[in-house]
């Protein structure tokens, strides 16, 4: 109890301790130390101590010593003169006899980032690293990944590498734990490096001591296994035989991190062995037992589960009952199972899960009563058989009149009514009696969506529309939309006593709205109903395709990454690391190895199908947030030469990963006209070219000013802008280059389907640039199955695209904006002054959008005009803008941030060239 | 990797921080409330935390936490919370494993994790920081090793060899265990505690069931000792049983378990178990756990609940619950536990039962009924009349589940210990020689039983 005191200190007694860390007594030293560390610790400023605190360093009081040290971590940067101070100590304590001391030093040592400090730490650590003591040479082995986070030149020019690399041979266990551990971090931020240089032999080494290390030590051995890529099957399967004993390992992260390579290796191992499914059968039951860790723990290895169960369905599938909710379970925890239920669900255990789902209807939370609701749906769309009972229990559940109980039911029998039409359009009735009930945008639309689809069958349902249509321009954007479609399907089905309604609602929608997005809507429904109502009708009351079982799939190429980062936080997020961590540390892509014994047709679709996943990428309920999807059901559009326009998966990958380019990329939407490439996504142009970064500036002021660019000029080389899975076989590369002052797209397309294609097309959306094809794309027809065609296309900068913005994509990028301004760390921000400038802020506008500097929004405050602009250099650097004219005055503030801070001095002068001219 | 460390009080004051890496804490904005508060620098990782977890209006929907790109893993001890922060992209299992490790390391150390013990022992503790975490890249952190060496007391008068004993111990393959251990009594106990869980519905219906045991081994051998750990495992069992004489095979074989999956302490040598199913290791000195277990088949379920709950009006609630003991009658079940949820508007109950006590605590929302022992295959019954008062409330109530506690003197998997084996080669001491204690404890872990 004695040591509280410690604590209770005030302010105004620095002086006292002073004296007291000058007496000549021990005991007193080290108390006075100890009350220092205690005022450190609750956030005081004791660094006016640091000489005094430095001279009690030289004791041979272990104890004492590691307090000094830990002063010195904290404060030797604030004060980089006196830390120098401390330097003799620590090379004297290097050559300490006592291991622990030695230790101790070169650990500390490591932690001073101080150059001065770090200068002296060379020659010592390399004695460490080659240290008798097996604890000194561990604990050296991870001071040379501190170092390299300080210097890693020096690390490199000292040869450090090379005698990390050697410890991997070492013969204690523990030194290798950390030199692995330490090297994979390097390599990190050298992606190309062959740092690790895993082979067979290193391989084996590692799985030799990966039986005697600690269990921290194997985890890190195992995730730097899980970064090999073994050569054949065979091997694979060796080295999956020495991790599984680990799947009965105490620790869940040893357990997890072995799971990730054995899912890892198991892509290569070929389905018929006999090996393959032992390795199956024998994953499920340590994942199981992983539910009975800690929540916390529960909370990652569920998150990780659901990766698992999607990529590999077969592992858990006679799971089922330990995913049950239990009642004191935490809410992440049964928001996790209740996920994984659902996409454990089957015919099998059905009646199970429903009677547990509509037990957790009654619960107290309200995000969980809402999502066991949903389920309950997912259920009825995923198992057919089910669905009768399902829609029964969403009825009782409706009667129950608890609000948002009764909402949910109601949007997840919209998509039940999808999925099964003509077959429970009898609960129609009931559904309507709760239609005042309804406050949120999503029953709402869900609802009025109801009534626009059976309009037939409802006989007020002119009445029920209507009473929405009085406080249209209050409702949110999907119920408008969505209004606006259930009262045209209502004119087309009952035109005589609607025509007033239908006009009521299409003036609304075109005159008095100012979203974008409804105008167009309104538009298209007006001229197709005044040109042709026939069409309009085979057009807006088409059938509808059948909403797929499976939702809330995560994107094939995601989940791939994402196997690939088991037990990490990236698997914790589901999202790649490239979208939280900073730096160059993760934008490596991880990918899944392919099958052994498929060679060069790796991509082939025979070997999509062996992947565990179903061939097409299945279509997904459409979300919230998909306002694009419904409009007219344009996934049924007639085959036309041109591709649809985006649809929303582009900006749901833009808000995703904003450095990688979804944000208003250079797209090329290609379509082919078989009549099956609907679904087809754009390809994205991946941000990254490589192109240096004042090659980059070049570029932009080129093609804005307009100047030719010599001959020879840097072209990037290609890349997949749209893989074969995602296109129906289709799949193109390509890349942009300058040649004889023509920009071109060159582009390599591959048949990868079974099938001849025909009638190619592009189309190039809105982009920075401008730019627009130059003549028609030719492409020889016909295009036989496994044929690669090399295309060029002419480009102009003057494209007509860029000229008519549809301004529906301008709120979405100007969220997007927002969103990236916040997200790029302050660090990166500068400011300039540009002198002498009038202009006002219009013409300063139109003036850069002339050079594709784009304003994207512009607000004034207290008489400034603040422009919001973005640019994006042609290797994918993105610059934000923020631009303050004053009226007035010839002087302009602005303000750059972007995530490559270098190119801010290029930019400004850019942009002072660009104004003054 | 870890970037740093921190432990806070409930209020969200800092009791100890130790940060490893840079990256963190220097320049964050962090958002309160949605809002992003300009100011570079303004608060750091340790504040954001504060506000946006500990302070949160919202109950915790994630432990793990991204603020500003920075992530944050927490664990809560009683008042205290506990919290590593990463800008990188880490293991997230690791980090869990790592902060429980950290719990128990210091409770090894101090005891219970309160502020005061944290506030006391806060140089112990930056000590153990230094040892078991290094550039975020959690050590060596077993207790029986760190002993040795931090100790508070000051290591004076170290010989060389006692010095590089400690840290081959450290670093060695045998990192729990020290050499030249010495008992006059060679003594070991092994008790097979094992909790049983249940779900049933109100019909009886075993929902789902599941046990999950652990073997606790304390140890006092001398030297380095090799065991060898055999129980009814039903693999092991039938394997022997071909080879074996078939009438040995086929009493046994009635007696074995199956075992859905186990784990072990990390003295087992794992890939012995894999490849043999045998159990074989170097036990730690002292208490620890061997291995946990996970069984569904065959469970041998203490006690049966049978709720009777009856809406009388709007206003009354009659319940009635009868408890079956389902085992040996010359068995005693103790602590026995049961708790009937009571509706929210309850204004008054009254309750009658055959045997221990029954009492409505309103602060808790339940009839708590306790009995201290009750024999095998017998019954009881408890009757309540609940009232409430009259609500305009839509939602009805949810009817948690009933729950039980108690604790058994068997193991309700049928595990059983068929032998531990030792042998000190270097030592005199045989098998025969060791004093060996085997103890089986069933307790309730989730019991309930839906109403």
């Amino acid at each position: 109890i004695h040591n509280l005191k410690y604590f209770k200190r005030t302010c105004g007694e620095i002086f006292e301790l002073k004296a007291e860390l000058n007496s000549d007594k021990k005991e007193k030293k080290k108390e006075a130390v100890k009350k220092v560390i205690a005022s450190m610790t609750v956030g005081k400023d004791v660094s006016a101590l640091f000489p005094d605190v430095v001279n009690c360093m030289q004791t041979d009081n272990l104890e004492l010593k590691k307090l000094v040290y830990l002063y010195l971590m904290n404060y030797a940067k604030s004060q980089p003169d006196m830390a120098i101070m401390a330097v003799n100590t620590f090379v004297k304590d290097c050559e300490d006899p006592n291991p622990l001391i030695r230790a101790l030093a070169v650990r500390t040592m490591g932690c001073i980032r101080v150059d001065k400090i770090t200068e002296y730490l060379c020659e010592p650590l390399r004695k460490c690293l080659k240290d008798e003591d097996p604890y000194v040479r561990k604990t050296a082995a991870v001071c040379v990944a501190k170092l390299h986070d300080i210097n890693a030149q020096l690390v490199e020019d000292q040869g450090f590498l090379d005698t990390l690399k050697d410890l991997i041979s070492d013969s204690n266990p523990m030194v290798v734990a950390n030199a692995v551990a330490a090297l994979s971090e390097i390599a990190e931020s050298h992606p190309n490096s062959n740092l690790l240089d895993l082979n067979p032999q290193s391989i084996n080494k590692l799985l030799t001591a990966l039986n005697e290390c600690t269990e921290w030590g194997q985890i890190f051995i195992l995730d730097c296994l899980a970064n090999y890529t073994p050569r054949d099957d065979r091997e694979s399967q060796s080295i999956c035989e020495r991790v599984t004993p680990r799947l009965s390992h105490a620790n869940s992260a040893v357990v997890l991190s072995a799971v990730k390579v054995l899912m890892k290796f198991m892509e290569m191992l070929p389905k018929d062995l006999d090996y393959y499914g032992t390795l199956l059968k024998k994953l499920a039951p340590p994942l199981v037992t992983l539910l009975s860790a800690e929540p916390e723990l529960q909370y990652v290895a569920l998150r990780n589960i659901n990766l698992i169960v999607q990529k590999r369905p077969e592992i858990l599938k006679h799971e089922m009952k330990v995913f049950f909710v239990k009642y004191n379970d935490p809410i992440y925890v049964k928001l996790e199972k209740l996920d994984i239920m659902i996409r454990l669900a089957s015919q099998a255990n059905i009646a199970q899960v429903l009677a547990e789902l509509k037990e957790y209807a009654t619960e107290v939370d309200v995000d969980f009563v809402r999502k066991a609701v949903r389920a309950i749906g997912r259920c009825a769309i995923k198992v057919e058989q089910s669905a009768e009972r399902c829609v029964s229990t969403l009825l009782d559940l409706i009667q129950t009149k608890v609000n948002y109980v009764v909402q949910e039911a109601i949007v997840v029998i919209k998509d039940i009514f999808r999925k099964y039409p003509n077959k429970y359009e009898s609960v129609i009735a009931t559904l309507c009696e709760n239609l005042d009930s309804l406050d949120e945008p999503e029953a709402r639309a869900a609802m009025i969506w109801i009534v626009g689809e059976y309009a037939e069958r409802i006989d007020n349902a002119d009445e029920l529309l209507e009473s929405f249509l009085e406080g249209f321009h209050d409702e949110s954007t999907q119920v408008q939309l969505q209004l606006l479609t259930a009262i045209v399907k209502l004119f087309l089905k009952k035109p005589t006593e609607t025509q007033e309604l239908v006009q009521q609602v299409l003036s609304l929608a075109t005159q008095d709205s100012d979203n974008p997005d409804l105008r167009d809507r309104g538009y298209i429904y007006w001229r197709l109903l005044s040109t042709d109502p026939v069409a309009a009708k085979e057009v807006v009351l088409a059938e509808k395709p059948l909403i797929s079982e499976e939702t809330d799939l995560i994107e094939p190429t995601l989940l791939e990454e994402l196997i690939c980062h088991i037990g990490t936080l990236a698997s914790v997020y589901h999202k790649p690391p490239s979208a939280f961590v900073e730096g160059s540390r993760g934008v490596q892509h991880k990918r899944l190895p392919a099958r052994a014994g498929s060679g060069e047709s790796a991509e082939s679709p025979d070997t999509v199908s062996t992947g565990g996943v179903s061939e097409a990428p299945p279509a997904v309920i459409p979300s919230q947030g998909d306002l694009l999807g419904d409009l007219l059901n344009l996934d049924l559009t007639p085959p036309t030469t041109t591709g649809p326009p985006p649809p929303t998966s582009s900006m749901q990958m833009g808000a995703m990963d904003l450095l990688g380019g979804g944000l208003d990329s250079l797209v090329g939407v290609l379509s082919n006209t078989m009549g099956a490439s609907f679904g087809a996504p754009p390809a994205v142009m991946p941000g990254s070219f490589n192109a240096p970064v004042s090659g980059g500036l070049s570029d932009l002021f080129d093609l804005g000013g307009g100047v030719g660019m010599p001959m020879g000029a840097y072209v990037p080389p290609k890349t997949v802008w749209l893989p074969a899975m995602k296109a129906k076989g289709l799949e193109i590369s390509g890349t942009f280059a300058r040649r004889s002052g023509v920009v071109q797209m060159e582009m390599t397309l591959t048949n990868k389907a079974m099938s001849v294609m025909g009638d190619f097309a592009i189309q190039f959306n809105r982009n920075s640039f401008g730019l627009a094809p130059a003549g028609p794309l030719q492409v020889l027809t016909p295009f036989t199955p496994n044929q690669s065609i090399e295309v060029t296309l002419p480009l102009n900068t003057v494209g007509p695209v860029m000229k008519m913005e549809p301004l529906n994509n301008l709120q979405v990028v100007s969220q997007v904006f927002l969103a990236t301004w916040k997200d790029i760390p302050n660090d990166n921000e500068s400011q300039f002054q540009i002198k002498d400038c009038h202009l006002n802020s219009d013409a300063a506008s139109n003036k850069l959008q002339g050079s594709n500097i784009f304003t994207i929004a512009k607000r004034t405050v207290d008489g400034q005009d603040m422009l919001y602009q973005s640019m994006k250099l042609t290797n994918g650097i993105w610059i934000l803008a923020e631009l303050k004219v004053q009226a007035g005055n010839p002087n302009y503030t602005i303000s750059l941030k972007c995530r490559a801070p270098e190119v801010a001095q290029s930019v400004f002068q850019s942009y002072e060239a660009v104004l003054k001219n | 990797m870890i970037g740093g460390l921190f432990i806070y009080n409930h209020k969200g004051e800092v009791l100890i921080s130790r940060v490893y890496r840079d990256d963190i804490g220097l320049k964050l904005d962090i958002q309160i409330g949605g809002v992003q508060s300009k100011a570079p620098g303004l608060r750091n990782a340790v504040d954001a935390f504060r506000v946006n977890v500990i302070h949160a209006r919202q109950q915790v929907r994630s432990p793990v936490t991204n603020i500003a790109r920075t992530s944050f893993f927490h664990v809560k001890r009683s008042n205290i919370w506990l919290a590593a922060v990463t800008k990188q992209n880490v293991n997230a299992a690791m980090v869990f494993e790592f902060l429980y490790k950290m719990c128990d390391v210091m409770t090894a150390y101090f005891g219970k994790i309160s502020e005061e013990n944290i506030k006391n022992n806060f140089v112990l503790i930056y000590e153990l920081l230094d040892e078991i975490l290094d550039f975020g890249y959690p050590q060596n952190s077993e207790t029986g090793a760190l002993k040795t060496f931090i100790t508070q007391q000051g290591i004076k008068g170290q010989t060389k060899e006692e010095q590089s004993q400690i840290t081959s111990q450290v670093t060695g393959q045998i990192g729990w265990r020290r050499e030249g251990i010495k008992y006059r009594r060679n003594e070991l106990f092994l008790d097979v505690l094992e909790s049983v869980n249940l779900l049933m519905s109100p019909q009886g219906q075993v929902l789902s069931a599941h046990v999950s045991g652990r073997v606790v081994m304390k140890s006092y051998l001398s030297g380095m000792p090799e065991c060898k750990f055999g129980m009814n495992d039903k693999i092991v069992i039938d394997k022997q049983g071909k080879g074996g004489a078939s009438d040995d095979a086929g009493k046994s074989g009635k007696q074995s378990i199956a075992i859905d999956d186990c784990t072990f302490h990390q003295c087992v040598r794992l890939s012995k178990f894999d490849s043999e199913r045998s159990i074989s290791f170097i036990p730690p000195d002292g208490e620890y756990e061997l291995m946990r277990y996970r069984t569904t088949k065959d469970i041998i379920l203490p006690f049966r609940v049978i709720p009777l709950v009856r809406e009388v009006g709007r206003t009354k609630l009659e319940v009635k619950v009868v408890i079956k003991s389902n085992f040996k009658p010359s068995l005693l079940a103790q602590k026995i536990e049961v708790r009937i949820p009571t509706p929210l508007n309850t204004s008054g109950v009254q309750v009658i039962c055959m045997k221990g006590k029954a009492k409505y605590k309103a602060s808790e929302n339940a009839i708590v009924w306790k009995i201290k022992r009750m024999a095998g295959m017998k019954e009881s019954q408890i009757s309540a009349e609940i009232e409430l008062l009259p609500t305009n409330d839509k939602k009805k109530w949810a009817r948690p589940p009933i729950s039980m506690n108690f604790e058994v003197p068997f193991a309700p998997s049928g595990l059983k210990v068929r032998y531990l084996k030792v042998f000190e080669s270097k030592l005199n001491y045989s098998d025969h020689d060791v004093i060996k204690w085997v103890r089986y404890i069933g307790r309730s872990g989730i019991y309930e039983t839906r109403c």
